[in-house]
Formats: C-alpha cells, sequence, structure tokens
C-alpha cells in the first residue's frame, strides 16, 4: 500500500542537490513523509505530531555527513529518537524483589491477552526456578477460570482453585495466603477484561492492588490497536500507576505503533511482546526492534 | 468548527477527527483531498458546511454496501463466524444465537475452535444461555471433523441456523488459513451453497491492520459480512468505513457490550454521527 519510508524518503531528497545542512525548507517534505509514515502505523495523532516537532529540531542545522544521504541521515534521527522515545535498550525485567510471595496482576481490554500472557509468564518464571501460582480472577467471561486451569495443566502449573460466584478481590486475597503457606513465591492474577470508562471494574482493579499490594502490574495491549490506545493505556495507568506493558499478537503484519502511544502517555516501559498463540511464544521487548518494524526497515 | 470562516485550522480540525477515529490515513487522504476540491470550487461556505459534506461522504461510503442479513431464505442457514484472536467471534455468536431462538428460529451451534483453551466451554455456557445446543469434539480435535458433524446433525435436526465458531487466527498464518480454507470447503460439500454468510468480527479498537485482515480473510473465505464489536468503549471503530468501502462489505453488526442482548442491527447514519462526537 505504502512504499517504505527510506524508500520515500530517498525520493523526497533526490530532488535536492549538494546541500550541506539540513534545513527549515528542505526537510519539510521529508517530516510529512514521516508524519504519515508513523500515523500509518497507528501511532497516536498527537504523539506523531510532537514526535515530528522533536525531529525537526534535532535535524535542523545538522551537517549532512559524507557517508549517508539526507534520506538516511533523516531516517537515522528518527529511528534513533524513536528507540529514545521507546526507552532505548534499558533493562526491562520484572521486578520480583520482595519477600515471597510477590503478586503480578495483568490487566486491559477484553480479549488484549491476558490469560493466556499470564500462562506465559508462568511458565517464563519456571524456568527461572520460580514457583509461580496462576490465580484465576475472572469470574465474569464465560469458561475465563477453566480456560486458566487447562492454561495451568498444558504447562504443568497450579492454578488456585476459584469460582464465579466469589469475589474477585478475595479470590485474589485468598490466593496470596494461599501462596503463602504452600511455598509459591510468585503470584500471578489474571483479572477480567474491561474498559477503562467502566467505573465499577476499574474499582475493581483498584481494591486487588490494595489488597494484595502488586509488585508488577501489567498493562496487557494489543498490537493491533490504533489510535485508541492512548486513552485506554492512559486510563489504566491514571488509576492503577501500571509498572509494564506487554504487547501481544505481534507475530502478525499490524507494525505495533500503538506501543510508542502507550509509552508516551504512561512513560511506562514495555517489558514483553507476545508473538502467538503458544505459550512459549514470549519474549523481552527489544526497542530497536520495534523502531525497524514501525520504520518497515 | 462553527460558523466561521474556513481556514487551513478548520481542516486540520477534521483530518484529526479522521484520524483519530482510525478512519485510516488513505481515506483521511481521499476525504480531505475531496474536501479541498469543492473548496476550491467555492462550493463550501463555511465550517458546518464542510462538516456536514464530509460526514455525507462517509455516509455514502457505508451506505453504498449496507444490507441487513436475511437469514430466511435457506435452510439451514450456515453462518460461518471468522477473525483475528480475542476480537469477540463466540460472544457475537452467543448473542447471535439469543437473537435468532428470540425469533423463533431453532439454532445449532459448532465448536469449531478446538485449540484455544476453553473455546469449546465458553461456547457451550453461551449456548445454555439461549437455550441451544453446541456440537463438540474434544480439546486438540480436527476443527473440520466438528464441522463435518455439525452439518449432518443441522440437517437431520432441521435446524433454521446453524452458527460455526473457529479459533482466532491471525490473517497472515498461512497453515492456519489453509486451515480455515477447509473448514469451508467441508461446509459447503456438505451443504450446498453453504456458508450463506461468512462474517468477519472486527475489534472497534483495531487501527489500520483491520484492513489487511480483511483482504486476506476476504481472499481465502469469501467474507460476506463484518461484526464490529467492542463499541461500548471509547474506540470509534472508524476502520470499517475503509474495508466496507476498499472491500465492498456491509457491516451487519454492532457489538455493544459483553451481555447477551448487546448486539444492534448496524446503523450507518448513526455510526456515522458517532464519529464526529467528541
Ligand atoms: N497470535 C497471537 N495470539 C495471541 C497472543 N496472545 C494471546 N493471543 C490470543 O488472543 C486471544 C485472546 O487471548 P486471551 O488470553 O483469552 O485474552 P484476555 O485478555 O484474557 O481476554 P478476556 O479475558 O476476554 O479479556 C486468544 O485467542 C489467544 O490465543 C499472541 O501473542 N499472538
Ligand atoms: N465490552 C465489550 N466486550 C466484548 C464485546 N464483544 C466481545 N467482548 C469481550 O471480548 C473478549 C473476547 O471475546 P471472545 O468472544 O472470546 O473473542 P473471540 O474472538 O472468540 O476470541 P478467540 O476465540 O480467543 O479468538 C471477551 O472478554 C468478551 O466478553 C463487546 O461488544 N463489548
Ligand atoms: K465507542
Ligand atoms: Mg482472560
Ligand atoms: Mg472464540
Amino acid at each position: 500500500m505504502f512504499d517504505s519510508l527510506s524508500e520515500k524518503l530517498e525520493s523526497v531528497f533526490k530532488k535536492l542537490r549538494g546541500q550541506g545542512v539540513m534545513t527549515e525548507d528542505n526537510i519539510k517534505e521529508a517530516l510529512r513523509e514521516v508524519r504519515l509514515a508513523l500515523l500509518e502505523a497507528d501511532v497516536n495523532f498527537k504523539v506523531v505530531k510532537d514526535f515530528v516537532e522533536s525531529v525537526r529540531v534535532k535535524a535542523v542545522g545538522t551537517e549532512v555527513v559524507q557517508s549517508l544521504t539526507p534520506g538516511q541521515q533523516v531516517i537515522k534521527i528518527v529511528h534513533d529518537e524513536l528507540v529514545a522515545v521507546m526507552g532505548g535498550n534499558e533493562d526491562n525485567g520484572l521486578n520480583l524483589a520482595a519477600k515471597p510471595p510477590v503478586a503480578i496482576m495483568m490487566v486491559g481490554l477484553q480479549g488484549a491477552g491476558k490469560t493466556t500472557t499470564c500462562g506465559k509468564l508462568g511458565r517464563h518464571l519456571k524456568n527461572l526456578k520460580r514457583r509461580p501460582l496462576l490465580v484465576p480472577a475472572d469470574v465474569y467471561r464465560p469458561a475465563a477460570i477453566e480456560q486458566l486451569a487447562t492454561v495451568g495443566r498444558q504447562l504443568g502449573l497450579e492454578v488456585f482453585n476459584s469460582s464465579a460466584d466469589q469475589k474477585p478481590v478475595d479470590i485474589c486475597s485468598a490466593a496470596m495466603r494461599f501462596a503463602e503457606l504452600n511455598g509459591f513465591d510468585t503470584v500471578i492474577l489474571d483479572t477480567a477484561g474491561r474498559h477503562q470508562i467502566d467505573d465499577f471494574l476499574m474499582n475493581e482493579l483498584a481494591e486487588i492492588k490494595a489488597a494484595v499490594l502488586p509488585l508488577e502490574i501489567l498493562f496487557v495491549a494489543d498490537a493491533m490497536t490504533g489510535q485508541e490506545a492512548v486513552n485506554v493505556a492512559g486510563g489504566f495507568n491514571e488509576r492503577l500507576d501500571i509498572t509494564g506493558v506487554v504487547l501481544t499478537k505481534l507475530d502478525g503484519d499490524a507494525k505495533g505503533g500503538a506501543a510508542l502511544s502507550v509509552k508516551a502517555v504512561t512513560g511506562k516501559p514495555v517489558k514483553f511482546v507476545g508473538l502467538g498463540e503458544k505459550l512459549d511464544a514470549l519474549e523481552v521487548f527489544h526497542a530497536d526492534r520495534l523502531v525497524s518494524r514501525i520504520l518497515g526497515m | 468548527l462553527g460558523k466561521k470562516e474556513i481556514d487551513a485550522d478548520t481542516l486540520e480540525e477534521l483530518e484529526e477527527i479522521l484520524i483519530t477515529s482510525d478512519i485510516g490515513v488513505k481515506t483521511t487522504v481521499e476525504l480531505i483531498r475531496s474536501l479541498e476540491q469543492r473548496l476550491g470550487r467555492n462550493e463550501l461556505k463555511d465550517g458546518e458546511a464542510l462538516r456536514a459534506a464530509l460526514k455525507a461522504d462517509i455516509l455514502a461510503r457505508l451506505n453504498a454496501h449496507h444490507s441487513v442479513l436475511d437469514t430466511d431464505a435457506r435452510h439451514p442457514f450456515v453462518l460461518l463466524v471468522i477473525g483475528v484472536n480475542g476480537v469477540g467471534k463466540t460472544t457475537t455468536i452467543g448473542k447471535l444465537a439469543s437473537r435468532f431462538t428470540g425469533k423463533g428460529k431453532r439454532v445449532l451451534l459448532a465448536a469449531a475452535d478446538t485449540f484455544r483453551a476453553a473455546a469449546a466451554e465458553q461456547l457451550e455456557a453461551w449456548g445454555e444461555r439461549s437455550g441451544v445446543d453446541v456440537v463438540r469434539h474434544k480439546e486438540g480435535a480436527d476443527p473440520s471433523a466438528v464441522v463435518f458433524d455439525a452439518c449432518k446433525a443441522a440437517v437431520a435436526r432441521q435446524v433454521d441456523i446453524l452458527i460455526v465458531d473457529t479459533a482466532g487466527r491471525l490473517h497472515t498464518k498461512v497453515n492456519l488459513m489453509e486451515e480455515m480454507k477447509k473448514i469451508h470447503r467441508v461446509i459447503s460439500r456438505e451443504i450446498p451453497g453453504a456458508p450463506h454468510e461468512t462474517l468477519l468480527v472486527l475489534d472497534a479498537a483495531t487501527g489500520q491492520n483491520a484492513v489487511s485482515q480483511a483482504r486476506l480473510f476476504k481472499e481465502a473465505a469469501g467474507v460476506t459480512g463484518i461484526a464490529l464489536t467492542k463499541l461500548d468503549g471509547t474506540a470509534k471503530g472508524g476502520i470499517v468505513v475503509a474495508v466496507s468501502h476498499e472491500f465492498g462489505l456491509p457491516v451487519r453488526y454492532i457489538g455493544v457490550g459483553e451481555a447477551i442482548d448487546d448486539l444492534r442491527d448496524f446503523n450507518p447514519q448513526e455510526f456515522t454521527d458517532a464519529l464526529f462526537q467528541a
């Protein structure tokens, strides 16, 4: 549909010859292409606006170095700025440093991939020689508890016994006590999907947070999300002060620009990416890989 | 954006509305360009006229392909439901089963998602809510075998409508798309002319990827309609304007919640109005 940004920028700069420095004038068209490419990748409108402005400030006045074409140089500035926005290659590991059991709470919109990611994280932690307990605290979605129970069975992980007539906060509190008594060091709480504007259900999450004091509250975001990502992530972060993000379904052809919006609006790091339905399809997040993907490099 | 003079800001404001409701870059560029042309010909006098023209353009795109699903003509009428992971296929089927039984139809469900953990249990829970049977096999079974049995049962039991639930799959996964084609083939072989509707479910929060989803699902399974879910949040679901226009597909239903009666017929006018509400 759209050519890659690199190709576009090469053709933009083909018209300019022999310029020594980048000026307002000669990068205007290039920035327009950058803007379109980011919007195409589902980065939020306002986030794009601010970002393009910061690239303009960076680019204007820079010498075009001999070894790069002006197009390559703009790409480099955009790439490096995007990587910086995404937190560079900072350590995005889980924070589990506290007296066990520590709790990890998964939150997010309906269908984002929370339950599946609970299983994936459980497997990941088991490989790190921890003893995770999976806790089904979604009492709303039909068969949500059975879903997590099945995932646990597939992975050989213990799943806390809960039922749909219990209150989610009671399930979570009881699971913490159970973990303490039975030697589980990490408790992974699966919560029901919800909209950030649903006061009743957002309150429920706040109650769970207050009751179990999770070290990690991971906002699970679908990589195919569009402009909404800022509203949703902003809403969850405001209410819960999330600690990180898991970006799921990156195994398709979505560019995943929503991750940029989420990072921009919450300031919280993406910690993991989901790359498939299978329970081993979880990887640690790499900012530079996502940026290359967004830029079609 | 009142009755003031039109300036560059006015167009930018409209562009922001379009982009932020996920109408997509390509469609936005087309719509804004057409407005600019009409401005050039002095056809639009003020901001209000501009906004009205834009709404009319969008409505025309949606109306061009709009049609409600008629399930009466065939017995059994077979509805195949497909889409990427987690968009709301199973829930939409639960709601449809209730809507159809409410109209006195005899409905049967097929649990052809044999992959996802507890997918069949989820569909059964929905079936129970409207007293509808579910044909299912064990987890990990061949989904085509489920569909084969379900088609046989639908004919034998003389049901009015058979709805087939499938596993979520990303449109780029060749093997999973092949599996879906096979499901489609089995249905056509068992009930000639079926599936009579292949409903692609799209999540309102999805951005531009929905276009790629529609393209590849249409190529593989001949999609005939769209269901747009999760419109009860803050997402506008604007990408269906592009999808409907580009692939000539009607939007049949919208999902507005997780309860059994949270399904509505798509209304192009109301949808367009909602796009422009802050
Ligand atoms: N392709 C792919 N599918 C995924 C990934 N993560 C989750 N899924 C699928 O997405 C769908 C939804 O996943 P769930 O784990 O049920 O999502 P959820 O957030 O728990 O959903 P609710 O509890 O209904 O809010 C399922 O079909 C999963 O198999 C991923 O990284 N890639
Ligand atoms: N708020 C809201 N939630 C919805 C709507 N439709 C579905 N959901 C929720 O979205 C989540 C996923 O729905 P499912 O029906 O399981 O989606 P699916 O497409 O069958 O998922 P997979 O089979 O895993 O691919 C569930 O939590 C549903 O309750 C809707 O219209 N509004
Ligand atoms: K909405
Ligand atoms: Mg879940
Ligand atoms: Mg399903």
